[in-house]
Protein backbone atom coordinates (compact mmCIF):
# COMPACT_ATOMS: atom_id res chain seq x y z
CA UNK A 1 0.00 0.00 0.00
CA UNK A 2 1.38 3.21 -1.07
CA UNK A 3 -0.24 6.69 -0.19
CA UNK A 4 0.89 9.77 -2.17
CA UNK A 5 1.30 13.09 -0.13
CA UNK A 6 0.74 15.98 -2.80
CA UNK A 7 3.96 18.03 -2.17
CA UNK A 8 3.86 21.33 -4.32
CA UNK A 9 3.46 23.58 -1.28
CA UNK A 10 2.26 23.18 2.57
CA UNK A 11 2.34 20.98 5.29
CA UNK A 12 2.70 17.59 3.58
CA UNK A 13 5.65 15.79 5.91
CA UNK A 14 3.07 16.50 8.36
CA UNK A 15 0.33 14.18 6.78
CA UNK A 16 3.41 11.47 5.87
CA UNK A 17 4.19 11.42 9.75
CA UNK A 18 0.39 10.49 10.43
CA UNK A 19 0.26 8.34 7.27
CA UNK A 20 3.26 6.45 8.55
CA UNK A 21 2.00 6.16 12.57
CA UNK A 22 -1.08 4.35 10.91
CA UNK A 23 1.49 2.30 9.27
CA UNK A 24 1.53 2.91 5.78
CA UNK A 25 4.12 3.66 3.29
CA UNK A 26 4.09 7.36 1.61
CA UNK A 27 5.50 9.24 -1.45
CA UNK A 28 5.89 13.15 -2.03
CA UNK A 29 3.73 13.55 -5.09
CA UNK A 30 5.66 16.24 -7.56
CA UNK A 31 4.97 14.84 -11.23
CA UNK A 32 2.23 13.19 -12.68
CA UNK A 33 4.11 9.82 -13.53
CA UNK A 34 4.47 9.03 -10.02
CA UNK A 35 0.46 9.03 -10.13
CA UNK A 36 0.07 5.71 -11.40
CA UNK A 37 1.34 3.58 -8.35
CA UNK A 38 -0.41 5.52 -5.30
CA UNK A 39 -3.50 3.25 -3.62
CA UNK A 40 -4.66 6.82 -2.67
CA UNK A 41 -3.41 10.45 -2.38
CA UNK A 42 -3.42 13.01 0.84
CA UNK A 43 -4.10 17.14 -0.49
CA UNK A 44 -2.14 18.89 2.29
CA UNK A 45 -3.16 22.36 3.99
CA UNK A 46 -1.10 25.16 2.27
CA UNK A 47 -2.37 27.75 -0.13
CA UNK A 48 -4.64 26.65 -2.25
CA UNK A 49 -4.24 29.48 -4.96
CA UNK A 50 -0.47 28.31 -5.23
CA UNK A 51 -1.57 24.80 -5.70
CA UNK A 52 -3.51 25.48 -7.72
CA UNK A 53 -1.20 27.30 -9.87
CA UNK A 54 1.33 24.64 -9.77
CA UNK A 55 -1.30 21.74 -10.40
CA UNK A 56 -2.31 22.92 -13.55
CA UNK A 57 1.77 23.93 -14.75
CA UNK A 58 3.05 20.57 -13.55
CA UNK A 59 0.17 18.96 -15.70
CA UNK A 60 -1.05 17.07 -12.18
CA UNK A 61 -4.42 18.93 -12.37
CA UNK A 62 -6.72 16.49 -14.98
CA UNK A 63 -4.29 13.52 -13.80
CA UNK A 64 -5.42 13.85 -10.72
CA UNK A 65 -8.93 15.05 -11.24
CA UNK A 66 -9.21 11.72 -13.26
CA UNK A 67 -8.20 9.20 -10.86
CA UNK A 68 -10.51 10.48 -8.36
CA UNK A 69 -13.52 10.46 -10.91
CA UNK A 70 -12.28 6.01 -11.40
CA UNK A 71 -12.15 5.79 -7.58
CA UNK A 72 -9.13 6.42 -6.40
CA UNK A 73 -9.41 7.41 -2.68
CA UNK A 74 -8.35 11.26 -1.88
CA UNK A 75 -8.30 13.04 1.66
CA UNK A 76 -7.98 16.82 1.14
CA UNK A 77 -7.80 18.75 4.61
CA UNK A 78 -7.75 22.88 4.50
CA UNK A 79 -6.59 23.90 1.20
CA UNK A 80 -7.11 20.07 0.11
CA UNK A 81 -11.08 20.57 0.99
CA UNK A 82 -10.82 23.44 -1.33
CA UNK A 83 -9.42 21.75 -4.34
CA UNK A 84 -11.84 18.79 -4.04
CA UNK A 85 -14.76 21.31 -3.95
CA UNK A 86 -16.58 21.64 -6.94
CA UNK A 87 -18.07 25.24 -6.20
CA UNK A 88 -15.63 27.93 -4.43
CA UNK A 89 -17.48 31.18 -3.43
CA UNK A 90 -16.04 33.57 -6.01
CA UNK A 91 -13.09 32.45 -6.98
CA UNK A 92 -12.84 30.62 -10.48
CA UNK A 93 -9.31 29.13 -9.11
CA UNK A 94 -7.60 26.18 -10.41
CA UNK A 95 -9.40 23.15 -8.85
CA UNK A 96 -10.11 18.97 -8.90
CA UNK A 97 -14.09 19.73 -8.82
CA UNK A 98 -14.62 16.34 -7.12
CA UNK A 99 -16.45 16.73 -4.56
CA UNK A 100 -20.15 18.24 -4.81
CA UNK A 101 -19.73 20.87 -1.99
CA UNK A 102 -19.85 24.51 -2.21
CA UNK A 103 -17.04 26.41 -0.03
CA UNK A 104 -16.04 29.61 0.83
CA UNK A 105 -12.28 30.26 1.34
CA UNK A 106 -10.81 32.07 4.93
CA UNK A 107 -14.45 31.80 6.02
CA UNK A 108 -13.94 32.42 9.72
CA UNK A 109 -11.66 35.32 9.08
CA UNK A 110 -8.04 36.24 9.05
CA UNK A 111 -5.03 34.47 11.04
CA UNK A 112 -6.37 36.37 14.31
CA UNK A 113 -9.55 34.60 14.23
CA UNK A 114 -8.21 31.14 13.44
CA UNK A 115 -8.59 29.06 16.36
CA UNK A 116 -8.62 25.52 17.99
CA UNK A 117 -11.71 23.60 19.08
CA UNK A 118 -12.91 20.62 19.96
CA UNK A 119 -15.16 18.36 17.04
CA UNK A 120 -17.78 15.92 17.60
CA UNK A 121 -16.90 13.56 14.80
CA UNK A 122 -19.53 10.38 15.41
CA UNK A 123 -17.73 8.13 12.77
CA UNK A 124 -14.68 8.74 14.76
CA UNK A 125 -16.54 7.28 17.82
CA UNK A 126 -17.33 9.37 20.88
CA UNK A 127 -14.25 11.16 22.35
CA UNK A 128 -13.78 14.90 20.78
CA UNK A 129 -11.47 15.49 18.09
CA UNK A 130 -9.19 18.69 18.09
CA UNK A 131 -9.80 20.59 15.59
CA UNK A 132 -7.16 23.23 14.17
CA UNK A 133 -8.52 25.75 11.83
CA UNK A 134 -6.35 28.17 10.16
CA UNK A 135 -7.87 30.82 8.02
CA UNK A 136 -10.08 27.68 6.90
CA UNK A 137 -12.49 27.25 4.81
CA UNK A 138 -15.87 25.71 5.15
CA UNK A 139 -18.30 24.11 3.42
CA UNK A 140 -21.90 25.94 2.46
CA UNK A 141 -23.78 23.79 0.84
CA UNK A 142 -23.65 20.16 0.05
CA UNK A 143 -25.16 18.39 -2.75
CA UNK A 144 -27.46 14.48 -2.29
CA UNK A 145 -24.26 12.00 -1.74
CA UNK A 146 -22.13 13.96 0.45
CA UNK A 147 -22.22 13.10 4.32
CA UNK A 148 -21.98 15.31 6.69
CA UNK A 149 -19.05 14.34 8.93
CA UNK A 150 -18.38 17.24 11.74
CA UNK A 151 -19.93 20.72 12.26
CA UNK A 152 -18.51 23.88 14.08
CA UNK A 153 -20.89 26.18 15.65
CA UNK A 154 -23.42 24.57 12.76
CA UNK A 155 -20.75 25.19 10.20
CA UNK A 156 -20.23 21.96 7.89
CA UNK A 157 -16.73 21.49 8.75
CA UNK A 158 -15.68 17.66 7.60
CA UNK A 159 -17.55 15.56 4.58
CA UNK A 160 -17.64 12.22 3.12
CA UNK A 161 -18.53 11.23 -0.37
CA UNK A 162 -17.94 7.99 -1.79
CA UNK A 163 -13.86 7.67 -2.04
CA UNK A 164 -13.51 11.32 -1.25
CA UNK A 165 -13.20 12.78 2.37
CA UNK A 166 -12.32 16.28 3.45
CA UNK A 167 -11.76 18.01 6.40
CA UNK A 168 -11.53 22.22 6.87
CA UNK A 169 -9.21 21.88 10.05
CA UNK A 170 -6.22 20.34 10.16
CA UNK A 171 -4.95 16.74 11.56
CA UNK A 172 -2.00 16.59 10.88
CA UNK A 173 -1.18 19.59 13.50
CA UNK A 174 -2.61 16.59 15.93
CA UNK A 175 -0.77 13.76 17.34
CA UNK A 176 -4.48 12.52 16.59
CA UNK A 177 -4.26 10.00 14.06
CA UNK A 178 -7.80 8.53 14.00
CA UNK A 179 -9.01 10.56 10.65
CA UNK A 180 -5.85 8.96 8.33
CA UNK A 181 -7.00 5.45 10.13
CA UNK A 182 -10.65 6.27 9.14
CA UNK A 183 -9.01 7.70 5.23
CA UNK A 184 -7.00 4.38 5.07
CA UNK A 185 -9.95 2.10 5.61
CA UNK A 186 -12.27 3.76 2.63
CA UNK A 187 -8.82 2.57 0.80
CA UNK A 188 -8.65 -0.87 1.74
CA UNK A 189 -12.80 -0.65 1.14
CA UNK A 190 -12.44 0.89 -2.54
CA UNK A 191 -9.98 -0.98 -5.60
CA UNK A 192 -6.90 0.30 -6.34
CA UNK A 193 -7.79 2.30 -10.15
CA UNK A 194 -5.61 1.29 -12.76
CA UNK B 1 -14.71 26.11 23.90
CA UNK B 2 -12.66 27.89 20.47
CA UNK B 3 -9.72 29.56 21.57
CA UNK B 4 -7.98 31.49 19.12
CA UNK B 5 -4.14 32.89 19.07
CA UNK B 6 -3.14 29.87 20.52
CA UNK B 7 0.55 28.83 19.91
CA UNK B 8 -0.90 25.68 17.51
CA UNK B 9 -2.06 27.87 15.11
CA UNK B 10 0.29 30.85 15.61
CA UNK B 11 2.75 27.94 14.47
CA UNK B 12 0.32 26.43 12.36
CA UNK B 13 -0.29 29.50 9.73
CA UNK B 14 3.78 28.71 9.12
CA UNK B 15 3.35 25.11 8.57
CA UNK B 16 0.96 26.06 6.10
CA UNK B 17 3.24 28.68 4.03
CA UNK B 18 5.86 25.62 3.98
CA UNK B 19 7.68 24.97 0.17
CA UNK B 20 5.83 28.23 -0.77
CA UNK B 21 7.29 31.65 -1.57
CA UNK B 22 6.31 35.03 0.35
CA UNK B 23 6.94 38.00 -1.49
CA UNK B 24 8.07 41.86 -0.78
CA UNK B 25 4.95 43.96 -2.15
CA UNK B 26 4.62 47.57 -2.22
CA UNK B 27 1.32 48.58 -3.99
CA UNK B 28 -2.13 46.39 -4.60
CA UNK B 29 -0.92 45.40 -8.39
CA UNK B 30 2.34 43.92 -7.22
CA UNK B 31 -0.09 42.18 -4.70
CA UNK B 32 -1.78 40.66 -7.88
CA UNK B 33 0.96 39.88 -9.72
CA UNK B 34 2.38 37.80 -6.82
CA UNK B 35 -0.66 36.44 -6.53
CA UNK B 36 -1.39 35.20 -9.60
CA UNK B 37 2.04 34.23 -9.49
CA UNK B 38 1.82 31.48 -6.98
CA UNK B 39 3.04 33.41 -3.87
CA UNK B 40 1.94 31.90 -0.56
CA UNK B 41 1.92 35.02 1.38
CA UNK B 42 2.88 38.59 0.43
CA UNK B 43 4.59 41.10 2.73
CA UNK B 44 3.13 44.44 2.34
CA UNK B 45 5.74 47.13 2.33
CA UNK B 46 6.10 51.28 1.55
CA UNK B 47 9.51 50.11 -0.20
CA UNK B 48 11.76 47.03 -0.88
CA UNK B 49 14.65 46.15 0.89
CA UNK B 50 17.18 47.53 -1.93
CA UNK B 51 15.21 51.17 -2.00
CA UNK B 52 15.22 51.75 2.19
CA UNK B 53 18.78 50.84 1.89
CA UNK B 54 19.26 53.18 -1.48
CA UNK B 55 17.50 56.14 0.66
CA UNK B 56 19.07 55.31 4.10
CA UNK B 57 17.52 57.23 7.35
CA UNK B 58 14.95 55.64 9.85
CA UNK B 59 12.90 53.10 8.05
CA UNK B 60 9.48 52.64 9.98
CA UNK B 61 6.47 50.40 9.58
CA UNK B 62 4.41 50.97 6.12
CA UNK B 63 1.37 53.56 5.99
CA UNK B 64 -1.75 51.61 7.32
CA UNK B 65 -3.50 52.65 3.97
CA UNK B 66 -0.51 50.93 1.84
CA UNK B 67 -1.15 47.62 3.95
CA UNK B 68 -5.07 47.81 4.14
CA UNK B 69 -5.44 48.11 0.72
CA UNK B 70 -2.96 45.30 -0.29
CA UNK B 71 -5.01 43.13 1.91
CA UNK B 72 -8.47 43.81 0.35
CA UNK B 73 -6.59 43.06 -3.44
CA UNK B 74 -5.32 39.85 -2.30
CA UNK B 75 -6.61 36.59 -0.78
CA UNK B 76 -3.49 34.89 0.84
CA UNK B 77 -2.14 35.84 3.39
CA UNK B 78 -0.47 39.61 4.09
CA UNK B 79 2.16 39.85 6.05
CA UNK B 80 3.67 43.16 7.44
CA UNK B 81 7.11 44.80 8.94
CA UNK B 82 7.58 46.29 12.67
CA UNK B 83 10.56 47.72 13.50
CA UNK B 84 12.76 45.23 16.31
CA UNK B 85 11.23 46.39 19.77
CA UNK B 86 8.65 48.82 18.38
CA UNK B 87 5.72 46.85 19.92
CA UNK B 88 3.25 49.85 18.83
CA UNK B 89 3.94 49.48 15.45
CA UNK B 90 2.71 45.86 16.27
CA UNK B 91 0.00 46.20 18.07
CA UNK B 92 -1.25 48.63 15.26
CA UNK B 93 -0.62 45.99 12.82
CA UNK B 94 -2.48 43.22 14.54
CA UNK B 95 -5.31 45.98 14.49
CA UNK B 96 -5.52 46.62 10.83
CA UNK B 97 -5.79 42.37 10.31
CA UNK B 98 -2.41 41.49 9.20
CA UNK B 99 -1.64 37.64 8.99
CA UNK B 100 1.29 37.54 10.31
CA UNK B 101 4.08 40.30 11.59
CA UNK B 102 7.61 40.52 10.48
CA UNK B 103 9.87 42.15 13.25
CA UNK B 104 12.61 42.91 10.71
CA UNK B 105 16.17 44.21 10.67
CA UNK B 106 15.07 45.73 7.52
CA UNK B 107 13.55 48.80 9.45
CA UNK B 108 14.97 50.72 11.63
CA UNK B 109 15.13 49.14 15.48
CA UNK B 110 13.61 51.56 18.57
CA UNK B 111 15.27 49.32 21.18
CA UNK B 112 18.80 48.57 20.90
CA UNK B 113 18.37 45.74 23.79
CA UNK B 114 14.73 44.61 23.44
CA UNK B 115 12.77 42.75 21.47
CA UNK B 116 8.85 42.71 21.27
CA UNK B 117 7.11 40.22 23.67
CA UNK B 118 5.61 38.48 21.00
CA UNK B 119 3.51 35.95 23.68
CA UNK B 120 1.65 38.87 24.38
CA UNK B 121 0.18 39.17 20.66
CA UNK B 122 -2.67 36.91 18.77
CA UNK B 123 -1.08 37.48 15.64
CA UNK B 124 1.86 35.43 14.72
CA UNK B 125 5.41 37.02 14.63
CA UNK B 126 8.64 35.91 12.11
CA UNK B 127 12.10 37.00 13.16
CA UNK B 128 15.17 37.05 11.36
CA UNK B 129 18.54 34.96 12.71
CA UNK B 130 22.25 34.84 11.53
CA UNK B 131 22.89 31.62 13.88
CA UNK B 132 20.88 29.14 16.24
CA UNK B 133 21.68 31.44 19.37
CA UNK B 134 19.56 34.24 17.94
CA UNK B 135 17.03 31.90 16.65
CA UNK B 136 16.17 30.23 20.25
CA UNK B 137 15.80 33.66 21.63
CA UNK B 138 13.22 35.14 19.10
CA UNK B 139 11.34 31.79 19.63
CA UNK B 140 11.71 32.09 23.37
CA UNK B 141 10.11 35.98 23.16
CA UNK B 142 7.24 34.37 20.88
CA UNK B 143 8.25 34.43 17.22
CA UNK B 144 6.37 31.31 15.59
CA UNK B 145 7.99 31.93 12.70
CA UNK B 146 12.03 32.12 11.93
CA UNK B 147 13.83 33.11 9.07
CA UNK B 148 17.51 33.97 8.02
CA UNK B 149 18.55 37.45 7.87
CA UNK B 150 21.08 37.28 5.13
CA UNK B 151 21.67 40.90 4.03
CA UNK B 152 18.33 42.36 2.60
CA UNK B 153 18.13 44.22 -0.69
CA UNK B 154 21.50 42.91 -1.81
CA UNK B 155 20.39 40.55 -4.69
CA UNK B 156 23.63 38.66 -3.21
CA UNK B 157 22.55 35.04 -1.41
CA UNK B 158 25.92 34.53 0.24
CA UNK B 159 24.66 36.16 3.80
CA UNK B 160 21.77 33.66 3.75
CA UNK B 161 23.63 31.15 2.42
CA UNK B 162 26.28 31.29 5.66
CA UNK B 163 23.15 31.66 8.11
CA UNK B 164 21.56 28.42 7.42
CA UNK B 165 24.24 26.64 7.70
CA UNK B 166 25.66 27.92 10.53
CA UNK B 167 21.84 27.70 11.86
CA UNK B 168 21.53 23.34 10.41
CA UNK B 169 25.37 22.99 12.00
CA UNK B 170 24.26 24.03 15.36
CA UNK B 171 20.96 21.93 15.75
CA UNK B 172 23.70 19.19 14.45
CA UNK B 173 26.12 19.89 17.20
CA UNK B 174 23.31 19.95 19.54
CA UNK B 175 21.94 16.82 18.46
CA UNK B 176 25.41 14.71 18.92
CA UNK B 177 26.10 16.44 22.27
CA UNK B 178 25.66 14.49 25.51
CA UNK B 179 23.30 16.28 27.60
CA UNK B 180 25.73 17.29 30.80
CA UNK B 181 27.01 19.91 27.24
CA UNK B 182 23.69 20.88 26.67
CA UNK B 183 23.65 23.51 29.38
CA UNK B 184 27.17 25.02 28.59
CA UNK B 185 26.09 25.15 24.71
CA UNK B 186 22.75 27.13 25.78
CA UNK B 187 24.77 29.57 27.96
CA UNK B 188 27.58 30.09 25.06
CA UNK B 189 24.80 30.38 22.35
CA UNK B 190 23.14 33.02 24.43
CA UNK B 191 20.07 30.52 24.23
CA UNK B 192 17.01 29.49 26.39
CA UNK B 193 17.69 26.09 27.74
CA UNK B 194 14.66 24.15 27.42
CA UNK B 195 14.75 25.30 23.79
CA UNK B 196 18.31 23.91 23.51
CA UNK B 197 16.76 20.59 25.13
CA UNK B 198 13.98 20.45 22.45
CA UNK B 199 16.68 21.60 19.06
CA UNK B 200 18.64 19.23 20.61
CA UNK B 201 16.23 16.08 21.26
CA UNK B 202 14.02 16.76 18.07
CA UNK B 203 17.50 17.09 15.48
CA UNK B 204 15.14 20.48 14.15
CA UNK B 205 14.04 24.19 15.15
CA UNK B 206 11.00 24.20 17.19
CA UNK B 207 9.61 26.72 14.85
CA UNK B 208 9.32 26.83 10.74
CA UNK B 209 12.58 28.16 9.32
CA UNK B 210 12.40 29.76 5.89
CA UNK B 211 15.75 31.88 4.26
CA UNK B 212 15.79 35.01 3.26
CA UNK B 213 17.92 37.74 2.45
CA UNK B 214 19.37 38.18 -1.18
CA UNK B 215 17.57 35.75 -2.84
CA UNK B 216 17.37 36.60 -6.63
CA UNK B 217 16.87 34.08 -8.57
CA UNK B 218 15.31 29.84 -9.15
CA UNK B 219 18.85 28.62 -8.51
CA UNK B 220 18.88 30.47 -5.15
CA UNK B 221 15.66 29.78 -3.87
CA UNK B 222 16.42 25.91 -5.11
CA UNK B 223 19.82 26.19 -3.26
CA UNK B 224 18.78 27.53 -0.30
CA UNK B 225 15.90 25.05 0.08
CA UNK B 226 18.03 22.12 -0.33
CA UNK B 227 20.23 23.80 2.09
CA UNK B 228 17.21 22.70 4.47
CA UNK B 229 15.60 25.51 4.79
CA UNK B 230 10.99 25.48 4.91
CA UNK B 231 10.49 27.86 2.18
CA UNK B 232 11.67 31.40 0.84
CA UNK B 233 11.11 34.68 1.40
CA UNK B 234 11.61 37.34 -1.86
CA UNK B 235 12.05 40.68 -1.36
CA UNK B 236 13.77 42.99 -3.88
CA UNK B 237 14.26 40.09 -6.09
CA UNK B 238 11.10 40.11 -8.30
CA UNK B 239 10.11 43.81 -8.26
CA UNK B 240 13.88 45.27 -8.77
CA UNK B 241 13.96 42.34 -11.55
CA UNK B 242 13.37 43.44 -15.44
CA UNK B 243 10.50 41.24 -15.59
CA UNK B 244 8.98 40.30 -12.22
CA UNK B 245 5.89 38.22 -13.42
CA UNK B 246 7.87 35.18 -14.82
CA UNK B 247 10.53 35.73 -12.07
CA UNK B 248 8.39 35.39 -9.20
CA UNK B 249 6.51 32.32 -11.18
CA UNK B 250 9.81 30.81 -11.99
CA UNK B 251 11.15 31.23 -7.94
CA UNK B 252 7.27 29.42 -7.14
CA UNK B 253 8.27 26.79 -9.32
CA UNK B 254 11.45 26.16 -7.94
CA UNK B 255 11.25 26.22 -4.58
CA UNK B 256 8.22 23.03 -5.28
CA UNK B 257 11.00 20.88 -7.61
CA UNK B 258 14.11 22.42 -5.72
CA UNK B 259 15.72 18.90 -5.98
CA UNK B 260 15.20 19.08 -9.46
CA UNK B 261 18.14 20.13 -11.45
CA UNK B 262 16.19 18.87 -15.14
CA UNK B 263 13.23 21.57 -13.55
CA UNK B 264 15.11 23.96 -12.21
CA UNK B 265 16.92 23.90 -16.20
CA UNK B 266 13.89 24.72 -17.90
CA UNK B 267 12.48 27.53 -15.57
CA UNK B 268 15.12 29.31 -15.34
CA UNK B 269 14.89 29.86 -18.76
CA UNK B 270 14.55 33.58 -20.78
CA UNK B 271 13.50 35.30 -17.33
CA UNK B 272 15.41 38.74 -18.85
CA UNK B 273 17.40 40.24 -16.27
CA UNK B 274 17.83 39.70 -12.44
CA UNK B 275 18.26 42.76 -9.70
CA UNK B 276 21.66 44.25 -10.08
CA UNK B 277 23.69 42.80 -6.94
CA UNK B 278 25.65 44.28 -4.41
CA UNK B 279 29.28 42.90 -2.76
CA UNK B 280 28.75 42.51 0.86
CA UNK B 281 31.89 43.83 1.15
CA UNK B 282 31.21 47.20 -0.52
CA UNK B 283 28.39 47.77 2.14
CA UNK B 284 29.95 49.70 5.04
CA UNK B 285 29.53 48.33 8.31
CA UNK B 286 26.68 50.51 9.60
CA UNK B 287 24.68 49.90 6.56
CA UNK B 288 24.47 46.37 7.30
CA UNK B 289 21.06 45.51 8.38
CA UNK B 290 22.03 42.05 9.79
CA UNK B 291 23.55 43.35 12.79
CA UNK B 292 20.57 44.96 14.06
CA UNK B 293 18.98 42.67 16.18
CA UNK B 294 19.72 41.39 19.85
Amino acid sequence: MLVGVLALQGAFREHQKALKACGVNTVQVRKPEQLDELNALVIPGGESTTMGKLLLQFKLLDAIADLGRKGMPIFGTCAGLIMLAKDIIGSDQPRLGLMDIKVERNAFGRQVFSFESELDIPPLGAKPFQGIFIRAPYVVDVGPGVDIWAEYNSKIVCVKQDNLLAAAFHPELTEDIRLHRKFLEIVNIEPKCI
Amino acid sequence: MAEQGTWTVKKGLAEMLKGGVIMDVTTPEQAKIAEEAGACAVMALERVPADIRAAGGVARMADPSVILRIMDAVTIPVMAKARIGHFVEAQILETLGVDYIDESEVLTPVDDEHHIDKHEFKVPFVCGCRNLGEALRRIGEGAAMIRTKGEPGTGNVVEAVRHMRKVMGEVRRLQNMPKEELMHAAKEMGAPYNLVLEVAKEGRLPVVNFAAGGIATPADGAMMMQLGCDGIFVGSGIFKSNNPSARAKAIVSATTHYNDPQVLAEISRDLGEAMPGIEISSIVPEQRMQDRGW
